[in-house]
């Protein structure tokens, strides 16, 4: 080979080194791109959807009455005593206010809209529908009941909180005529300014309706009066005794399966594959499964439509991706730690619960973190087993009568008069937190047992 | 170093008593009827090439290979006169009297306190005087004591250094005061120095337990063995391209003379090199 060729050669092998290496660059170049592209997509869209909710949950709103109610009171409504308050409202019977539908509005757990509610219920006893009515009255049909009866029991019966919302429901007859979102608040004054002279009685102000009163308030047919502390106070019922039993469940069919079958038997085999099966089952199917189990078939033991029901098929939904974590936290135990332990002289329930299950631990709260997000908005199965859509009373314990905040939400977002759309961004928002407040405590314990373990 | 009893005239007591020992993973045999004594209060060394045993004789001493499934041992291996492997023989008890260290340290993670309090723990241990004093003396016996005395109750066993874990490994073991530790190559992952306190601990250690050793350093089980077991491996081919590969105890002996005097050609390869 002559020196010519040996040169040219030498240099083709350089150049071609070189441009495969720019090559290799421009490659890995183009797929960093993609991936930060995604990444970017996503937080715009995270931006977009948290803007979107935010921006309906401040803004003005054009409030409209049928009648003022300075001219009712010297005082504002809410500081009267229920005897005032029944006062003005026996006051206004006929004219504006019938009490019969006002007695139908207190029926627990019934349609909330005060004439359907009515109308569903005029065959019905009162002593059915509403528990404390007195026993003289219980038994008169809600269709067949005089005015004068209906008032005497709303005067029995109605607490203040009842009393102020019928009030303002018949007799000031206050409702939203209009509300706007933060940016039209902001940048469309004009819009505000021609409602304002279309409507002279209307009265305008900038409100937040995420704010204490719609916390510490019940759901109500008026938006401005509507609150959600009974659905959030389901919320947390059914999330609590969803914890309770598909934790332990979950992470001790989690440590059989992986730390006590051998997977030899068919049936453990059947188990294994299934479960991960299961976890992709849609959730309205687990809601018929919770119906017919738990409301139905357990009647005597959960009382149907209640907390328990619902937690139950609550568990059941998020079992499998409990299970499917843990086992994952249980297998990336190193098996160096399960031969310390032995090699000590411990049982296997020993070596499983003082040295397996502290280092699996961080890993399982992982996956409980998973399965409670999603239990917290979960909608679908809690509608099938029936969560009511209204319910006047808090849930107070698992026996109670419930609804969460997701069924509140999607209630208030298919009415289109004004003012639910806002109530329903708020209830938005509120769920949000409920869901980082749960996540940052399950957070915050696994961080203190992973540096538990770090030492 | 090596006059050893044997050599003296002394009678010897035998700790554990292997005879005709097989082990099968599988139906794959592993090791071929081994037999020999691991003597009281003496150091004895396992060597030979990689693959050939030791370790899985090693963990059939303490029935560690039952939590490998699939294992199976056969032969007698006689522990105070009661075979380890007789049906009603409870391991759990077993790897409690005959303790084991490991190749590569292996602490919980949880301070070095309670990695000692562990198994005196497991045995029902909750006198928190007693507890203490347990784990001061295990230190001490370690001789890591020094080491960790001021925060042994809050350090983490993981922060320690390699040879500081592998000892407090040692004092763990020796918390629930076994009969015989067994070591597999518990100096391996160690550097010289670490490796040198490891083995003055076990020649400090033979006093009061049995040991067995696993090491693949042939210095070393000269330093502190008394006793040497050799195996080595031996092949059959089944068909063509295929073989059966098993290990077998090829030769048993003090230490000094089985480096000095080796019975047999294969040992005499191994130990100068020319093997394995
Ligand atoms: N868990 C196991 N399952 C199946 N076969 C195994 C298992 N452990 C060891 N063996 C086999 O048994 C034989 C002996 O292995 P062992 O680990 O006892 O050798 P060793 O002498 O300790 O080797 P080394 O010096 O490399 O540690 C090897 O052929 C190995 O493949
Ligand atoms: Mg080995």
């Amino acid at each position: 080979m002559s020196a010519t060729a040996l040169d040219q050669s030498a240099l083709r092998q350089e150049d071609s080194f070189i441009r495969g290496l720019r090559n290799r660059h421009r490659f890995g170049a183009i797929w960093k791109r993609f991936f930060q592209g995604a990444t970017i997509f996503g937080l715009i869209a995270l931006i977009l959807l948290t803007f979107n909710v935010l921006n309906r949950v401040f803004g003005y709103v054009a409030i409209v009455n049928r009648i003022e109610p300075s001219s009712l009171s010297d005082r504002p409504l809410e500081e009267l005593s229920a005897e005032e308050l029944g006062v003005i409202l026996i006051e206004s019977a006929g004219a504006s206010f019938n009490p019969r539908i006002g007695l139908a509005n207190l029926i627990p757990g019934g349609l909330g809209t005060q004439n359907s509610n009515y109308i569903a219920n005029r065959d019905n006893p009162i002593g059915e529908l509403i528990p404390n009515v007195p026993a003289e009255y219980a038994a008169i049909p809600l269709g067949e009941i005089t005015s004068e009866q209906a008032t005497t029991i709303l005067s029995t019966i109605a607490t203040k909180e009842d009393l102020l919302d019928l009030v303002k429901l018949y007799v000031v007859g206050e409702k939203v005529g209009d509300a706007w979102s933060l940016t039209e608040s902001l940048f469309n004054r004009a819009a505000i300014d021609e409602y304002a002279a279309a409507n002279p009685n209307a009265k305008i102000e900038f409100r937040n309706w995420l704010s204490l009163t719609f916390l510490s308030n019940r759901m109500s047919d008026n938006p401005l009066v509507s609150g959600i502390r009974i659905a959030l106070l389901g919320t947390v019922w059914v999330l609590v005794f969803t914890i309770l039993v598909a934790f332990p469940l979950g992470v001790g069919t989690a440590i059989y399966l992986q730390e006590y079958s051998t997977g030899d038997t068919w049936l453990e085999r059947v188990i294994e594959t299934n479960i991960r099966n299961l976890a992709g089952v849609p959730s309205i199917i687990y809601g018929l499964l919770g119906l017919a189990i738990f409301v139905r078939t357990l009647e005597p033991i959960t009382q149907g439509r209640t907390v328990i029901s619902a937690a139950l098929t609550m568990s059941l939904l998020i079992l499998p991706i409990i299970i499917i974590n843990a086992q994952e936290a249980l297998r990336a135990v190193p098996p160096s730690l399960r031969e310390a332990s032995f090699g000590l002289g411990a049982t296997k329930w020993q070596t499983v619960w003082r040295s397996v299950l502290p280092a699996a631990l961080p890993g399982i709260l992982t996956g409980t973190i998973l399965g409670m997000s999603r239990a917290i908005g979960e909608t679908a199965p809690l509608v099938i087993i029936g969560a009511a859509t209204f319910i006047a009373t808090n849930p107070d314990g698992p026996l109670a009568r419930f609804t969460v905040i997701p069924i509140q939400i999607y209630n208030w977002t298919k009415d289109a008069r004004p003012g639910y759309g806002e109530v329903s961004a708020a209830a938005i928002v509120l769920l949000l937190i409920v869901l980082l407040t749960f996540n940052a405590v399950a957070i915050y314990l696994r961080q203190r047992f992973r540096r538990a373990l770090q030492g | 170093m090596v006059a050893t009893a044997m050599q003296t005239g002394v009678a010897q007591t035998t700790a554990i008593e292997i005879s005709h020992m097989k082990v099968y993973y599988g139906e794959k045999l592993a090791v071929d009827d081994v037999s020999l004594p691991i003597l009281k209060n003496k150091i004895t060394a396992f060597i030979g090439p990689s693959g050939c045993g030791k370790s899985t004789v090693l963990r059939g001493l303490n029935r560690m290979n039952d939590l490998i499934p699939g294992a199976r041992v056969e032969g007698e291996i006689l522990y105070h006169g009661r075979n380890l492997y007789a049906p009603n023989v409870d391991p759990v008890e077993v790897r409690r009297r005959i303790g084991m260290v490991f190749q590569k340290p292996n602490p919980f993670p949880k301070s070095i306190y309670d990695n000692i309090a562990y198994g005196p723990r497991l045995l029902g241990v909750k006198s928190k005087a007693m507890l203490d004093e347990i784990v001061e003396m295990s230190l001490k016996q370690a001789a890591i004591w020094d080491e960790v005395k001021n925060d042994f109750r809050t350090k983490s066993g993981l922060a320690l250094s390699g040879g500081q874990q592998q000892r407090m490994c040692i004092a763990r073991t020796i918390a629930v005061e076994p009969d015989v530790i067994l070591m597999d190559e518990p100096c391996s992952a160690l550097d010289p120095i670490a490796t040198q306190k490891i083995e003055e601990l076990m020649r400090e250690l033979v006093a009061n337990f049995t040991i067995v050793i696993v090491t693949h350093n042939m210095q070393q089980a000269t330093r502190v063995s008394d006793y040497t077991a050799f195996y080595s491996i031996r092949k059959q081919e089944t068909e063509v391209g295929k073989e059966n590969r098993w290990g077998v105890l090829a030769e048993y002996a003090p230490t000094q003379q089985l480096f000095e005097r080796p019975a047999k050609q294969e040992t005499a390869d191994y130990i100068s090199g020319r093997f394995g």
